[in-house]
């Protein structure tokens, strides 16, 4: 452009800025659903069999009725160590025990744990992290020290610990994954808030005379929200094999009630006659840990492609 | 470097108080009175001179603060207090594991390291080839599948189609060491199976950045032999990042031992942690936690301190 017409100039750059508007594609939440799936099909497919996962947990637990037998029923077969076959889908147990129905009703628990002990753990994580970084000094000092020395331990002995002084039940198992939870929450949010809190709009809106609280609220968290969905996905996995380790080892939620963990034990300790008590609470615990893990991968790139790599 | 290092070790004592700090807080605080615990077990009636005698006996009479510090002086003099469980040191049994399981932990890191590093050059030196797939298959199903389910996989895979048992009894490195190291390859493998896969995936990330540095170029165009190339100028640059790993690897794999050592039946550190747990002997959990913490922080700050001294950069950083 070679005229020198300063109005005509002004009328040009507000026009594209309103065809740049107008190009920003204006979705709907359902087509943005799309989208998402088209880009990433396995990503979308592992939603769904999240989704699944946590239905089934949920259907089976209000209505007990859709599982083919009682879990806990003794008598669902006429025999032990039944092998796979119609009628047994997925055989029957030391006991008798419908494998499917155990299988279906473990996903409860690994659900109830996993979303509970996530939810709370990663929330609290980010706010202890925002916080953090946002004080600064002494305090963001102390609370990294502290986080240093959390890291140094492995979960899966911290939570032995933890659970051996608080007893075995579903609820202290969501406490120590909390334990075990937070220290990494802590550590990715705040180092992306230590970024986020040097850039201009933050410098911008303190320079207005913004308060601390309003800063943290209005202009850090929507920013590290895309972090905070990021980091609960990928830590709902690692949350759903802790408590299966635990439930494994026979310290984590009571032996009565039926979880992949505790099935895998049975399954261990029989592998030589039983090869699906084995197979198919593993099978379970790794698909589901597998598309969770995908689900995440999927959601950072879409979300927050400079999470990329870490 | 002597700088960097003072620096790092400054960081690492205040990090080894507050792990002593944590377990004390977790393992003392939170199941409140001891004593009470033991008499109160099986509801057995006790008298209130028992319990103060008891606790006169434990020690835990006295103030927190002088509980701690007692507590600590010992672990500095190797003793771990007293079992609940069995009456004796801790010290005599924990002694006894800890080689067991610091050989599982090195068998299982050193054949994560010897399998994954070939397979995560070949797969960045030549990308998109079936070796490349095949390598990239491998690492996403190995970083899925828990520890749990490798290790009972692998036992399900060899008692089906080779009729392998699983041995019960445990050969002693000293007495039959051909038994003992034919005994835990299976169980190392099972145990270092997320590690291979990682240390895998890191390995091909790392020489594919390297494959593109200009002095890769440069080294061809001198005439370098294709395997000088890489072995001279690309590996030997792409190991910091791999060496990193593998030591951070090393001591997350004390927590997979727990596992591994309950499938295999291996009398190791964690089966000794399980079965304390089972008894609720505190004191032994306790000595379990601290020391695989301890050897965590420092075999964090051995790799912090080599890779300083290896790369430049990060000392100056």
């Amino acid at each position: 452009m070679t005229t020198t017409n300063p109005g005509q100039g002004a009328t040009i750059a507000a026009d594209a800025e309103a065809q740049l508007l107008d190009m920003r594609p204006r979705q709907t939440q359902v087509q943005k659903l799309v989208a998402f799936a088209r880009s990433k099909p396995l990503g979308a497919i592992s939603a769904i069999i999240v989704l699944l996962t946590v239905l089934a947990a949920v259907v089976s637990y209000v209505v007990p009725g859709v599982l083919p037998h009682d879990p806990l029923d003794v008598r669902a077969h006429e025999d032990k160590y039944m092998p796979p076959q119609p009628g047994a889908w997925l055989g029957s147990d030391h006991l008798g025990r419908d494998e499917l129905s155990r299988l279906i009703a473990g996903s409860q628990i690994s659900i109830y744990v996993g979303l509970l002990s996530v939810g709370i753990g990663v929330t609290l994580g980010a706010l202890i992290g925002i916080l953090s970084a946002y004080i600064g000094g002494a305090f963001d000092l102390a609370i990294q020290r502290v986080v240093d020395a959390m890291m140094a331990f492995p979960p899966i002995i911290l939570a032995l610990g933890l659970v051996a002084v608080l007893g075995g039940s579903a609820n202290n198992v969501i406490i120590a994954l909390l334990v075990i939870l937070l220290p990494g929450t802590i550590r990715v949010i705040r180092s992306q808030v230590l970024s986020i809190k040097e850039l201009d709009y933050t410098l911008a809106a303190q320079a207005i005379g913004a308060g601390s609280i309003r800063i943290m609220l209005k202009h850090i968290l929507p920013n590290v929200i895309a972090s905070y969905i990021v980091l609960g996905t990928i830590t709902l996995g690692f949350a759903i094999i802790i408590e299966a380790s635990l439930s494994f080892l026979g310290v984590g939620v009571p032996p009565d009630i039926p979880t992949w963990g505790g099935m895998l034990t049975r399954g261990t300790e029989e592998i030589r006659i039983a090869w699906w008590l084995a197979v198919f609470p593993g099978i379970a615990i790794s698909v589901v840990v597998f598309a969770i893990n995908f689900l995440g991968d999927a959601l950072r790139d879409t979300l927050d492609p400079r999470l990329r790599g870490r | 470097m002597r700088q960097y290092a003072i620096k790092r070790i400054g960081l690492f004592i205040p990090t080894v108080l507050l792990v002593t700090v944590i377990v004390f807080v977790v393992m003392r605080l939170i199941p409140g009175d001891p004593a009470l615990a033991i008499l109160s077990a099986d509801d057995a009636a006790y008298t209130e001179d028992e319990l103060r005698l008891l606790r006169i006996e434990l020690g835990t009479d006295r103030p927190l603060v002088v509980q701690y510090i007692d507590w600590v002086s010992g672990l500095v003099r190797g003793d771990f207090g007293t079992s609940f469980w069995w009456g004796g040191p801790v010290m005599d049994r924990l002694g006894e594991r800890i080689p067991v399981t610091i050989e599982l932990a090195v068998l299982g890191i050193g054949l994560a390291v010897v399998c994954a590093v070939p397979l995560g050059v070949l797969s960045a030196i030549k990308p998109d080839s079936p070796i490349d797939y095949l390598s990239r298959v491998f690492t996403l199903v190995g970083i899925s599948i828990p520890t749990f389910f490798s290790g009972i996989l692998l036992t399900l895979i060899l008692i089906r189609s080779f009729g392998w048992l699983p041995p019960l009894g445990y050969a002693d490195i000293w007495e039959d060491p051909w038994a003992n190291v034919k005994q835990l390859m299976l169980p190392a493998l099972a145990l270092g199976f997320y590690d291979m896969a990682f240390i895998a995936r890191v390995t091909r990330s790392s020489m594919m950045e390297i494959l593109r540095e200009d002095y890769m170029r440069t080294a061809r165009a001198k005439g370098l032999a294709e395997r000088l190339v890489l072995s001279r100028h690309g590996l030997k640059n792409a190991v910091l990042p791999i060496l990193t790993i593998s030591g951070w690897q090393f001591g997350r794999l004390f927590g997979g031992t727990v596992i591994i050592e309950k499938i295999f039946l291996i009398p190791g550190v964690g089966q000794l942690l399980i079965d304390a747990v089972y008894q609720r002997d505190f004191p032994t959990i306790q000595a379990v936690i601290v020391i695989v913490a301890l050897s965590i922080v420092v075999i964090n700050l051995l790799v912090d301190l080599l890779y300083g001294w290896l790369d430049p950069r990060i000392r100056y950083a």
